[in-house]
Protein backbone atom coordinates (compact mmCIF):
# COMPACT_ATOMS: atom_id res chain seq x y z
CA UNK A 1 0.00 0.00 0.00
CA UNK A 2 1.54 3.86 -0.63
CA UNK A 3 1.44 6.01 1.72
CA UNK A 4 -2.08 8.00 -0.15
CA UNK A 5 -3.71 4.53 -0.07
CA UNK A 6 -3.05 3.81 3.46
CA UNK A 7 -3.59 7.57 4.61
CA UNK A 8 -7.22 7.14 3.07
CA UNK A 9 -8.32 3.73 4.55
CA UNK A 10 -7.50 5.37 8.13
CA UNK A 11 -9.87 8.57 7.15
CA UNK A 12 -13.70 8.42 8.44
CA UNK A 13 -15.67 9.73 5.56
CA UNK A 14 -18.53 12.27 6.20
CA UNK A 15 -20.76 13.44 3.58
CA UNK A 16 -21.04 17.02 3.40
CA UNK A 17 -25.23 15.98 3.25
CA UNK A 18 -25.18 14.72 6.52
CA UNK A 19 -23.55 18.02 7.92
CA UNK A 20 -26.34 19.97 6.01
CA UNK A 21 -29.19 18.30 7.40
CA UNK A 22 -27.46 18.80 10.80
CA UNK A 23 -26.85 22.23 10.62
CA UNK A 24 -30.44 22.86 9.71
CA UNK A 25 -31.38 21.32 12.12
CA UNK A 26 -29.97 22.63 15.12
CA UNK A 27 -30.74 26.22 13.55
CA UNK A 28 -34.32 25.47 13.88
CA UNK A 29 -33.92 23.71 17.45
CA UNK A 30 -31.49 26.49 18.84
CA UNK A 31 -34.38 29.06 17.77
CA UNK A 32 -37.14 27.62 19.59
CA UNK A 33 -36.26 25.21 22.54
CA UNK A 34 -34.26 27.68 25.05
CA UNK A 35 -30.90 25.41 27.05
CA UNK A 36 -32.17 23.70 29.83
CA UNK A 37 -29.25 25.38 31.50
CA UNK A 38 -30.61 28.53 30.67
CA UNK A 39 -34.28 28.29 31.96
CA UNK A 40 -32.94 26.40 35.03
CA UNK A 41 -30.72 29.74 35.68
CA UNK A 42 -34.03 31.48 35.00
CA UNK A 43 -35.85 29.78 37.85
CA UNK A 44 -33.33 30.23 39.91
CA UNK A 45 -32.95 33.89 39.44
CA UNK A 46 -36.84 34.07 39.91
CA UNK A 47 -36.63 33.06 43.08
CA UNK A 48 -33.89 35.07 44.18
CA UNK A 49 -34.94 38.46 42.84
CA UNK A 50 -36.57 40.65 45.17
CA UNK A 51 -37.85 43.52 42.71
CA UNK A 52 -41.36 43.00 41.89
CA UNK A 53 -41.21 43.77 38.14
CA UNK A 54 -38.22 42.02 37.89
CA UNK A 55 -40.17 39.04 39.11
CA UNK A 56 -42.89 39.74 36.72
CA UNK A 57 -40.07 40.22 33.93
CA UNK A 58 -38.80 36.67 34.27
CA UNK A 59 -41.64 34.71 34.89
CA UNK A 60 -42.92 36.60 31.11
CA UNK A 61 -39.31 35.37 30.09
CA UNK A 62 -40.18 31.81 31.35
CA UNK A 63 -43.53 31.57 29.96
CA UNK A 64 -41.98 32.21 26.58
CA UNK A 65 -39.57 29.80 26.37
CA UNK A 66 -42.33 27.37 27.21
CA UNK A 67 -44.91 28.87 24.36
CA UNK A 68 -42.07 29.03 21.89
CA UNK A 69 -40.98 25.63 22.61
CA UNK A 70 -44.89 24.12 22.35
CA UNK A 71 -45.73 26.01 19.13
CA UNK A 72 -42.61 25.31 17.94
CA UNK A 73 -41.80 29.34 17.33
CA UNK A 74 -38.86 31.27 17.38
CA UNK A 75 -38.12 32.23 21.35
CA UNK A 76 -37.06 35.84 19.97
CA UNK A 77 -37.97 37.39 16.60
CA UNK A 78 -34.14 38.13 16.16
CA UNK A 79 -33.34 34.55 14.76
CA UNK A 80 -29.77 35.64 15.21
CA UNK A 81 -26.73 35.61 12.98
CA UNK A 82 -25.57 31.93 12.47
CA UNK A 83 -22.39 31.86 13.85
CA UNK A 84 -21.02 28.13 13.84
CA UNK A 85 -18.56 26.71 15.77
CA UNK A 86 -16.81 23.35 13.91
CA UNK A 87 -14.76 20.61 15.67
CA UNK A 88 -13.37 18.90 12.84
CA UNK A 89 -11.27 15.91 13.70
CA UNK A 90 -7.85 15.85 11.22
CA UNK A 91 -8.93 11.96 10.48
CA UNK A 92 -12.14 13.17 8.91
CA UNK A 93 -12.24 13.01 5.00
CA UNK A 94 -15.11 15.22 3.81
CA UNK A 95 -16.59 14.13 0.51
CA UNK A 96 -19.38 14.94 -1.64
CA UNK A 97 -18.76 18.86 -1.61
CA UNK A 98 -16.66 21.61 0.36
CA UNK A 99 -17.33 21.87 4.00
CA UNK A 100 -17.85 25.45 4.14
CA UNK A 101 -20.96 25.64 1.58
CA UNK A 102 -22.93 22.51 2.94
CA UNK A 103 -22.76 24.49 6.63
CA UNK A 104 -24.06 27.39 4.86
CA UNK A 105 -26.36 25.35 2.97
CA UNK A 106 -28.04 23.93 5.98
CA UNK A 107 -28.13 27.70 7.79
CA UNK A 108 -30.21 28.60 4.49
CA UNK A 109 -32.64 25.49 4.35
CA UNK A 110 -33.05 26.20 8.31
CA UNK A 111 -33.52 30.06 8.27
CA UNK A 112 -35.69 29.46 5.12
CA UNK A 113 -38.16 26.52 5.74
CA UNK A 114 -37.80 27.15 9.61
CA UNK A 115 -39.18 30.70 9.31
CA UNK A 116 -36.53 31.92 10.56
CA UNK A 117 -35.94 35.80 10.53
CA UNK A 118 -33.11 37.05 7.54
CA UNK A 119 -31.31 38.82 9.33
CA UNK A 120 -28.04 39.81 7.70
CA UNK A 121 -27.72 43.08 5.62
CA UNK A 122 -24.78 44.71 3.52
CA UNK A 123 -23.26 46.89 5.78
CA UNK A 124 -23.21 50.17 3.25
CA UNK A 125 -26.67 49.77 1.36
CA UNK A 126 -28.30 47.79 4.44
CA UNK A 127 -29.80 45.25 1.61
CA UNK A 128 -30.60 42.13 2.96
CA UNK A 129 -28.83 39.27 1.79
CA UNK A 130 -32.73 37.16 2.08
CA UNK A 131 -30.79 33.81 3.10
CA UNK A 132 -29.01 34.87 6.27
CA UNK A 133 -26.05 34.04 4.82
CA UNK A 134 -22.83 34.53 5.00
CA UNK A 135 -22.28 32.61 8.30
CA UNK A 136 -19.99 32.88 10.77
CA UNK A 137 -18.12 30.02 10.52
CA UNK A 138 -14.67 28.95 13.33
CA UNK A 139 -13.20 25.70 12.79
CA UNK A 140 -10.58 24.03 14.54
CA UNK A 141 -8.97 20.95 13.46
CA UNK A 142 -8.79 18.33 16.59
CA UNK A 143 -7.63 15.06 16.92
CA UNK A 144 -9.89 12.22 16.41
CA UNK A 145 -12.66 11.23 13.56
CA UNK A 146 -15.65 13.48 14.71
CA UNK A 147 -17.02 16.46 13.77
CA UNK A 148 -18.27 18.24 16.20
CA UNK A 149 -20.86 21.68 14.99
CA UNK A 150 -22.01 24.06 17.14
CA UNK A 151 -25.27 26.19 16.28
CA UNK A 152 -24.92 29.57 17.75
CA UNK A 153 -27.46 32.19 16.41
CA UNK A 154 -26.32 35.38 18.09
CA UNK A 155 -28.84 38.32 18.02
CA UNK A 156 -27.64 41.88 17.50
CA UNK A 157 -29.00 43.53 19.92
CA UNK A 158 -26.52 42.42 22.76
CA UNK A 159 -24.25 41.38 19.76
CA UNK A 160 -23.81 45.50 19.77
CA UNK A 161 -23.21 45.98 23.40
CA UNK A 162 -20.28 44.50 23.20
CA UNK A 163 -16.42 45.45 23.10
CA UNK A 164 -12.70 44.60 23.22
CA UNK A 165 -9.93 46.72 24.41
CA UNK A 166 -6.13 46.76 24.40
CA UNK A 167 -5.45 46.99 27.66
CA UNK A 168 -1.80 47.65 28.98
CA UNK A 169 -0.08 45.28 31.86
CA UNK A 170 -0.29 47.43 34.23
CA UNK A 171 -4.06 47.50 34.15
CA UNK A 172 -3.83 43.74 35.95
CA UNK A 173 -6.93 42.25 37.26
CA UNK A 174 -8.30 45.64 38.98
CA UNK A 175 -8.05 46.86 34.86
CA UNK A 176 -10.14 44.05 33.28
CA UNK A 177 -13.00 44.01 35.87
CA UNK A 178 -13.28 47.78 35.39
CA UNK A 179 -13.69 47.24 31.53
CA UNK A 180 -15.91 44.43 31.73
CA UNK A 181 -18.37 46.29 34.23
CA UNK A 182 -18.14 49.49 32.54
CA UNK A 183 -19.38 47.81 29.19
CA UNK A 184 -21.80 45.83 30.97
CA UNK A 185 -23.06 49.53 33.16
CA UNK A 186 -22.80 50.90 29.81
CA UNK A 187 -25.41 48.53 28.23
CA UNK A 188 -27.69 48.99 30.46
CA UNK A 189 -31.58 47.37 29.41
CA UNK A 190 -30.21 47.44 25.70
CA UNK A 191 -28.80 43.70 25.45
CA UNK A 192 -32.14 42.25 27.20
CA UNK A 193 -31.00 41.67 30.56
CA UNK A 194 -30.39 39.41 32.61
CA UNK A 195 -27.61 38.44 30.30
CA UNK A 196 -24.47 36.53 30.10
CA UNK A 197 -21.49 37.64 29.68
CA UNK A 198 -18.52 36.47 28.00
CA UNK A 199 -15.23 37.38 28.57
CA UNK A 200 -11.94 36.32 26.37
CA UNK A 201 -8.57 37.49 28.24
CA UNK A 202 -5.25 37.26 26.36
CA UNK A 203 -4.26 35.54 23.46
CA UNK A 204 -4.54 38.72 20.65
CA UNK A 205 -7.21 41.00 19.81
CA UNK A 206 -9.15 38.48 17.49
CA UNK A 207 -8.49 35.62 19.96
CA UNK A 208 -9.86 37.31 23.02
CA UNK A 209 -12.81 38.51 20.72
CA UNK A 210 -13.33 34.45 19.88
CA UNK A 211 -12.85 33.21 23.25
CA UNK A 212 -15.13 35.48 25.12
CA UNK A 213 -17.68 34.00 22.39
CA UNK A 214 -16.84 30.71 23.03
CA UNK A 215 -17.27 31.52 26.46
CA UNK A 216 -21.16 31.88 26.06
CA UNK A 217 -21.20 28.30 25.05
CA UNK A 218 -20.43 27.08 28.26
CA UNK A 219 -23.55 25.66 30.62
CA UNK A 220 -24.77 28.51 32.67
CA UNK A 221 -23.71 28.10 36.08
CA UNK A 222 -20.64 26.29 35.53
CA UNK A 223 -17.49 27.85 36.82
CA UNK A 224 -13.89 28.10 34.84
CA UNK A 225 -12.63 24.85 36.02
CA UNK A 226 -9.05 25.41 34.47
CA UNK A 227 -8.10 28.03 36.61
CA UNK A 228 -8.83 29.04 40.34
CA UNK A 229 -8.08 32.56 39.64
CA UNK A 230 -10.28 32.74 36.78
CA UNK A 231 -12.94 30.97 38.52
CA UNK A 232 -12.50 33.96 41.61
CA UNK A 233 -12.67 36.48 38.99
CA UNK A 234 -16.20 35.40 37.48
CA UNK A 235 -17.68 35.19 40.93
CA UNK A 236 -16.49 38.70 41.74
CA UNK A 237 -17.63 40.10 38.59
CA UNK A 238 -20.94 38.38 38.69
CA UNK A 239 -21.79 40.04 42.05
CA UNK A 240 -20.72 43.32 40.97
CA UNK A 241 -22.52 43.42 38.18
CA UNK A 242 -25.69 42.24 39.53
CA UNK A 243 -25.24 45.04 42.25
CA UNK A 244 -25.47 47.54 39.38
CA UNK A 245 -29.37 47.43 39.92
CA UNK A 246 -30.08 47.11 36.25
CA UNK A 247 -32.29 44.22 36.68
CA UNK A 248 -34.76 42.08 34.35
CA UNK A 249 -35.00 43.93 31.57
CA UNK A 250 -33.17 46.98 32.94
CA UNK A 251 -36.57 47.80 35.36
CA UNK A 252 -34.54 47.54 38.16
CA UNK A 253 -33.67 43.97 40.43
CA UNK A 254 -31.08 42.15 41.69
CA UNK A 255 -30.59 40.09 38.64
CA UNK A 256 -28.70 41.61 35.63
CA UNK A 257 -26.78 38.73 34.94
CA UNK A 258 -27.34 34.91 35.01
CA UNK A 259 -23.76 34.03 34.76
CA UNK A 260 -19.96 35.68 33.64
CA UNK A 261 -18.14 32.69 32.14
CA UNK A 262 -14.49 33.87 31.36
CA UNK A 263 -11.80 32.44 28.96
CA UNK A 264 -8.44 32.52 29.29
CA UNK A 265 -4.43 32.08 27.20
CA UNK A 266 -1.49 33.84 27.54
CA UNK A 267 -1.09 36.65 25.65
CA UNK A 268 2.02 39.47 24.55
CA UNK A 269 4.52 40.48 27.06
CA UNK A 270 3.18 44.15 25.93
CA UNK A 271 -0.70 43.18 26.27
CA UNK A 272 -3.44 42.45 28.19
CA UNK A 273 -6.26 42.10 25.36
CA UNK A 274 -9.90 41.77 27.17
CA UNK A 275 -12.92 41.41 25.42
CA UNK A 276 -16.62 41.29 26.67
CA UNK A 277 -19.51 39.21 24.33
CA UNK A 278 -22.87 40.39 25.69
CA UNK A 279 -25.53 37.25 25.14
CA UNK A 280 -29.12 38.33 26.07
CA UNK A 281 -31.48 36.10 27.75
CA UNK A 282 -32.12 34.05 24.84
CA UNK A 283 -29.06 32.22 25.20
CA UNK A 284 -29.03 29.89 22.00
CA UNK A 285 -26.68 27.01 20.85
CA UNK A 286 -27.22 23.60 20.31
CA UNK A 287 -24.81 20.91 19.11
CA UNK A 288 -24.21 17.38 17.44
CA UNK A 289 -21.48 15.39 17.25
CA UNK A 290 -21.62 13.50 13.32
CA UNK B 1 -51.48 60.78 39.15
CA UNK B 2 -49.83 64.34 38.65
CA UNK B 3 -46.05 64.38 39.65
CA UNK B 4 -46.50 67.05 42.28
CA UNK B 5 -49.22 65.33 43.98
CA UNK B 6 -48.67 64.43 47.99
CA UNK B 7 -49.82 60.34 46.57
CA UNK B 8 -46.87 60.31 44.02
CA UNK B 9 -44.39 62.37 46.60
CA UNK B 10 -45.27 59.23 48.96
CA UNK B 11 -44.68 57.00 46.76
CA UNK B 12 -41.40 58.62 45.99
CA UNK B 13 -40.45 57.90 49.88
CA UNK B 14 -41.81 53.99 50.40
CA UNK B 15 -40.86 51.27 48.35
CA UNK B 16 -44.04 49.53 48.72
CA UNK B 17 -45.89 52.36 47.33
CA UNK B 18 -43.62 52.19 44.67
CA UNK B 19 -43.99 48.96 43.63
CA UNK B 20 -47.85 49.20 43.98
CA UNK B 21 -47.52 51.67 41.48
CA UNK B 22 -45.42 49.47 38.97
CA UNK B 23 -47.65 46.85 39.33
CA UNK B 24 -51.33 48.91 38.10
CA UNK B 25 -52.12 47.80 34.90
CA UNK B 26 -54.25 50.05 32.58
CA UNK B 27 -55.76 49.25 29.59
CA UNK B 28 -55.51 51.85 26.71
CA UNK B 29 -56.48 52.46 22.83
CA UNK B 30 -54.93 54.11 19.85
CA UNK B 31 -55.22 56.65 18.46
CA UNK B 32 -53.13 58.15 21.88
CA UNK B 33 -54.71 61.40 22.08
CA UNK B 34 -52.75 63.70 24.14
CA UNK B 35 -55.12 63.58 26.79
CA UNK B 36 -54.24 60.21 27.36
CA UNK B 37 -50.45 60.47 26.70
CA UNK B 38 -50.71 63.29 29.66
CA UNK B 39 -52.48 61.25 32.13
CA UNK B 40 -49.54 58.49 31.94
CA UNK B 41 -46.52 58.59 34.41
CA UNK B 42 -43.13 56.76 34.06
CA UNK B 43 -43.32 53.42 35.47
CA UNK B 44 -47.16 52.81 34.69
CA UNK B 45 -47.92 49.31 33.08
CA UNK B 46 -50.26 49.83 30.00
CA UNK B 47 -52.27 46.97 28.09
CA UNK B 48 -52.25 48.50 24.55
CA UNK B 49 -55.11 47.59 22.05
CA UNK B 50 -54.91 49.43 18.43
CA UNK B 51 -52.79 49.97 15.70
CA UNK B 52 -49.14 50.03 15.92
CA UNK B 53 -46.44 50.53 12.63
CA UNK B 54 -43.39 48.20 13.01
CA UNK B 55 -40.31 50.08 11.81
CA UNK B 56 -36.87 50.00 12.47
CA UNK B 57 -33.03 51.12 11.00
CA UNK B 58 -33.77 51.90 7.13
CA UNK B 59 -37.54 52.12 7.69
CA UNK B 60 -36.35 55.25 10.03
CA UNK B 61 -33.74 56.59 7.42
CA UNK B 62 -36.48 56.28 4.69
CA UNK B 63 -39.22 57.96 6.98
CA UNK B 64 -36.35 60.92 7.70
CA UNK B 65 -35.05 61.24 4.21
CA UNK B 66 -38.42 62.05 3.21
CA UNK B 67 -39.51 64.52 5.86
CA UNK B 68 -35.97 66.29 4.65
CA UNK B 69 -37.31 66.67 1.12
CA UNK B 70 -40.95 67.23 1.77
CA UNK B 71 -42.27 63.96 0.17
CA UNK B 72 -45.84 62.61 1.67
CA UNK B 73 -45.24 59.74 4.21
CA UNK B 74 -46.68 56.44 3.73
CA UNK B 75 -48.16 56.58 6.97
CA UNK B 76 -49.76 60.02 9.15
CA UNK B 77 -47.14 59.96 12.08
CA UNK B 78 -49.71 61.99 14.02
CA UNK B 79 -51.95 59.16 14.26
CA UNK B 80 -49.24 56.71 14.76
CA UNK B 81 -48.06 54.40 17.29
CA UNK B 82 -44.33 53.44 15.48
CA UNK B 83 -43.15 49.73 17.27
CA UNK B 84 -39.32 49.31 16.87
CA UNK B 85 -39.49 45.61 15.72
CA UNK B 86 -39.22 43.18 12.89
CA UNK B 87 -41.01 40.13 12.87
CA UNK B 88 -39.78 36.17 12.04
CA UNK B 89 -41.63 35.01 8.90
CA UNK B 90 -45.30 33.78 9.10
CA UNK B 91 -46.08 30.57 9.34
CA UNK B 92 -48.74 28.86 7.27
CA UNK B 93 -52.55 29.53 8.69
CA UNK B 94 -50.82 31.92 11.31
CA UNK B 95 -51.43 35.38 11.95
CA UNK B 96 -47.53 36.73 12.30
CA UNK B 97 -44.25 35.09 13.32
CA UNK B 98 -42.50 36.06 16.57
CA UNK B 99 -42.41 39.69 17.49
CA UNK B 100 -40.58 42.21 20.16
CA UNK B 101 -39.01 45.57 20.16
CA UNK B 102 -35.76 46.08 18.93
CA UNK B 103 -33.10 48.51 20.64
CA UNK B 104 -34.58 52.25 20.65
CA UNK B 105 -31.26 54.36 20.63
CA UNK B 106 -30.33 53.35 17.20
CA UNK B 107 -33.13 55.05 15.65
CA UNK B 108 -32.57 58.11 18.28
CA UNK B 109 -30.34 60.37 15.35
CA UNK B 110 -33.78 60.47 13.52
CA UNK B 111 -36.45 60.12 15.93
CA UNK B 112 -36.33 64.50 17.35
CA UNK B 113 -37.22 65.02 13.57
CA UNK B 114 -40.25 61.81 13.53
CA UNK B 115 -41.70 63.58 16.60
CA UNK B 116 -41.46 67.42 15.68
CA UNK B 117 -43.10 65.89 12.75
CA UNK B 118 -45.89 64.88 14.78
CA UNK B 119 -44.65 61.48 16.22
CA UNK B 120 -46.22 61.19 19.93
CA UNK B 121 -45.58 57.41 20.80
CA UNK B 122 -42.88 54.56 20.34
CA UNK B 123 -42.62 51.45 21.68
CA UNK B 124 -39.10 49.97 21.86
CA UNK B 125 -36.63 48.63 24.49
CA UNK B 126 -33.32 50.45 25.99
CA UNK B 127 -32.27 54.18 26.80
CA UNK B 128 -33.01 57.15 24.08
CA UNK B 129 -30.60 59.94 23.76
CA UNK B 130 -30.86 63.23 25.92
CA UNK B 131 -32.49 64.56 22.35
CA UNK B 132 -34.82 62.17 22.18
CA UNK B 133 -36.11 62.99 25.69
CA UNK B 134 -36.04 66.77 25.20
CA UNK B 135 -38.29 66.42 21.93
CA UNK B 136 -40.60 64.21 24.47
CA UNK B 137 -40.84 66.65 26.83
CA UNK B 138 -41.15 70.01 24.01
CA UNK B 139 -44.26 67.83 22.04
CA UNK B 140 -45.74 65.89 25.17
CA UNK B 141 -45.08 62.74 23.18
CA UNK B 142 -44.09 59.38 25.20
CA UNK B 143 -41.86 56.27 24.99
CA UNK B 144 -42.98 52.91 26.45
CA UNK B 145 -40.85 49.81 26.61
CA UNK B 146 -41.29 46.29 25.97
CA UNK B 147 -40.09 43.69 27.47
CA UNK B 148 -37.15 42.12 25.01
CA UNK B 149 -37.18 37.95 23.98
CA UNK B 150 -40.49 37.29 24.78
CA UNK B 151 -41.80 37.44 21.11
CA UNK B 152 -43.34 33.97 20.83
CA UNK B 153 -45.54 35.09 23.87
CA UNK B 154 -45.95 38.94 22.80
CA UNK B 155 -47.20 37.66 19.12
CA UNK B 156 -50.30 36.27 20.78
CA UNK B 157 -51.71 39.75 21.38
CA UNK B 158 -50.76 40.38 17.30
CA UNK B 159 -54.41 39.87 15.50
CA UNK B 160 -53.96 40.93 12.26
CA UNK B 161 -50.82 42.03 10.07
CA UNK B 162 -51.05 44.49 7.18
CA UNK B 163 -47.64 45.36 4.52
CA UNK B 164 -47.82 49.26 4.79
CA UNK B 165 -44.53 50.51 2.85
CA UNK B 166 -40.87 49.84 2.05
CA UNK B 167 -41.96 45.90 1.35
CA UNK B 168 -38.63 45.73 -0.55
CA UNK B 169 -36.86 45.68 3.23
CA UNK B 170 -38.17 42.31 3.60
CA UNK B 171 -38.71 42.66 7.23
CA UNK B 172 -38.27 45.86 7.86
CA UNK B 173 -40.85 47.05 6.00
CA UNK B 174 -43.51 49.19 7.82
CA UNK B 175 -46.33 46.85 8.69
CA UNK B 176 -49.73 48.28 10.73
CA UNK B 177 -50.40 45.49 13.62
CA UNK B 178 -53.81 45.24 15.42
CA UNK B 179 -53.05 44.43 18.94
CA UNK B 180 -54.88 43.76 21.60
CA UNK B 181 -53.62 43.85 25.19
CA UNK B 182 -49.99 44.44 24.30
CA UNK B 183 -48.15 44.58 27.51
CA UNK B 184 -45.64 47.97 28.11
CA UNK B 185 -44.62 49.73 30.62
CA UNK B 186 -44.12 53.78 30.05
CA UNK B 187 -40.23 54.46 30.02
CA UNK B 188 -40.44 58.07 29.23
CA UNK B 189 -43.46 60.02 29.98
CA UNK B 190 -44.19 63.82 28.27
CA UNK B 191 -42.44 65.13 31.57
CA UNK B 192 -38.90 63.34 30.48
CA UNK B 193 -39.26 61.25 33.39
CA UNK B 194 -37.04 58.13 32.79
CA UNK B 195 -38.30 54.58 34.04
CA UNK B 196 -35.07 52.63 33.86
CA UNK B 197 -32.76 55.63 35.59
CA UNK B 198 -35.03 55.95 38.47
CA UNK B 199 -35.67 51.76 38.69
CA UNK B 200 -31.92 50.98 38.33
CA UNK B 201 -30.79 54.19 40.96
CA UNK B 202 -33.09 52.29 43.53
CA UNK B 203 -31.16 48.51 43.38
CA UNK B 204 -28.08 49.60 42.78
CA UNK B 205 -25.67 48.67 45.44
Amino acid sequence: MDTETKARSTLRRINTKRVTKAVKKLFIEANTVLGEDVVGALRHALSREESETGKQVLQKIIENADIACRKKMPICQDTGLAVVFVELGQDVHIVGGELHAAIEEGVRQAYNEGYLRKSVCDPFTRKNTTDNLPAIIHVDIVAGSRLKIIAMPKGGGSENCSAAKMLTPSAGIDGIKKFVLETVSSAGANPCPPIIVGVGIGGSLEQACVMAKKALLRPVGEQNRVDERVEQIEKELLESINNLGIGPAGLGGRVTALAVNIEMMPCHIASLPVAVNIQCHVARHKETIL
Amino acid sequence: MPMHSPEFLAGQESGMMKEKKMNKVRSIKTPLTEEVITSLNAGDMVLLSGEVYTARDVAHRRLYESLLKGEKLPVDLSQTVLFYAAPSPTPPKKVIGSIGPTTSYRMDFFTPKLIESGLRAMIGKGNRSPEVVEAIKKHKAIYFGAIGGIAALMSQSVKKVELIAYDDLGPEAIRKLTVINFPLVVINDFQGNDLYFSEQRKWRI
